[in-house]
């Protein structure tokens, strides 16, 4: 039986549902042998692969560059899981949308920087005026909620899809878990 | 003297006699004084009905119609909080539709203001999050809305994030009907509506609040909140409220 092609990516989160999802501590090795990791931060893949059966999405959508890869994700991938909160209802990334994009990037390049303050403006994705839920992009079969995703959660996910099972998450994660 | 036979019974009578019905939730036949709501029958057999505006001590008010529940052969749902039953009449709690209606309810409250659980004050101890989990809410349909609330500081002891705020208005009920202060109010209409502290001055200039904090602990959410607390270790105490009306009860009698 040929092994199931996972990828996960992040967006605009902050890798900790990645950690978490390192947090299923020994329970990998099994998993390992199980999937074939196609493409990942963690992983050397650069461009996103066909056929994918199972990917992660970590973050919001915030950037061009975010909406054109979770475009092509979507495309390329059987069941596609909106991993984590940023990813589920934009959270933490979103606390900037009240702000105007000008306020956003004067913050985090001039006000807070030590040195070398001025906004980049070349070679980086446009910033999107908003920060955004993925759902609002693409469709997304599976909702993974939690800042983080409990590890629990996440293994059971991964362990019933593989299982050929549709994911019970009842009980299992809430927003903000 | 004792007053002839006749007269005694009806004097031991109620001089308004509290009539008694009987109806159907979810097929389970129950019986009910007139006078209560069908979400305290329902409570009273162990039938859950999702609420959040509603707190046992505190008058109904209506306001966040999560309690809805179908009836039969009437048209509109009908909030369990403030309906009555009749005789014969069939609830249904359960039903795809008021499940439905309750789902898009929660999912509008939560675009309304800012709700972001995972840096909240109030994580893990929150009656809207725990709605979601209740209600089986993975992820919003609609737009959220990012509006731009204030937080107020100015209390000694106390503050108000507006971001957190779904207007159950029970910070205003308690203020009114338990301390008897009535700090709290509400301005403005539909979506700008928004809770104030007298005529919408900082809450820590209030002349009328008297501190005690009991608004706080009746909050759902957190909205309302003691100084100093970081990510999750906002506890609400709520004890006080029946203690109180245990106590007052008695005076009373």
């Amino acid at each position: 039986m040929s092994k199931t092609r996972v990828a996960t990516t992040w967006l605009d989160g902050c890798s900790g549902c990645h950690m978490s999802f390192l947090d299923i501590d020994e329970r990998i090795v099994e998993l390992a042998s199980m999937i074939e990791l196609v493409y990942s931060p963690i992983v050397d893949t650069k461009e996103f692969p066909e056929n994918v059966d199972v990917t992660l999405v970590e973050g919001a959508i915030s950037s061009d560059a975010d909406i054109e890869e979770i475009i092509n994700i979507r495309k390329n991938t059987k069941v596609l899981i909106s991993f984590g909160d940023c990813a589920v209802s934009a959270n933490v990334p979103a606390m900037r949308n009240r702000f105007e994009r000008r306020e956003v990037i004067d913050r985090a390049y001039i006000e807070n920087a030590n040195n070398n303050n001025h906004a980049p403006y070349q070679n980086i994705p446009g910033l999107m005026k908003s920060a955004r839920p993925v759902h609002e992009f693409v469709q997304v079969d599976l909702f993974l909620q939690g800042c983080p995703p409990p590890s629990e959660a996440i293994y059971g996910v991964l362990s019933q899809l593989l299982a050929g099972e549709y994911p019970d998450l009842k009980g299992k994660t809430r927003f903000g878990a | 003297m004792r007053p002839p036979a006749f007269l005694q019974s009806a004097l031991e009578r109620d001089v308004r006699p509290v009539k008694v019905v009987t109806f159907k939730i979810d097929d389970k036949d129950v019986t009910a004084r007139e006078d209560e709501t069908i979400l305290t029958v329902a409570r009273q057999n162990g039938i859950f009905i999702p609420t959040l505006c509603h707190l046992e001590g505190l008058s109904e008010r209506g306001a966040c119609r999560l309690c809805l529940v179908e009836i039969k052969n009437v048209p509109r749902l009908a909030p369990a909080c403030v309906t009555l039953p009749r005789q014969d009449m069939e609830v249904i709690t359960t039903s795809e539709r008021v499940q439905d209606y309750r789902k898009k309810i929660l999912e509008l409250i939560l675009t309304e203001r800012n709700h972001v659980c995972s840096v909240c004050v109030s994580n893990g101890h929150c009656d809207l999050q725990q709605l979601t989990v209740d209600l089986g809410l993975t992820h919003v349909h609609y737009d959220y809305l990012y509006p731009h609330h204030t937080i107020d500081a100015t209390h000694e002891r106390f503050s108000i994030d507006h971001n957190r705020c779904v207007l159950c208005l029970r910070c205003v009920r308690v203020c009114d009907e338990i301390e008897g202060a009535h700090t709290w109010d509400i301005m403005s209409r539909g979506i700008l509506s928004k809770v104030i502290t007298d005529l919408n001055q900082p809450w820590g200039t209030s002349e009328t609040c008297t501190g005690c904090g009991k608004c706080v602990h009746v909050c759902p959410t957190a909205a309302l909140t003691e100084k100093g607390k970081s990510v999750a270790e906002m506890t609400k105490r709520r004890q006080f409220l029946p203690y109180l009306q245990m106590m007052r009860k008695e005076e009373r009698q």
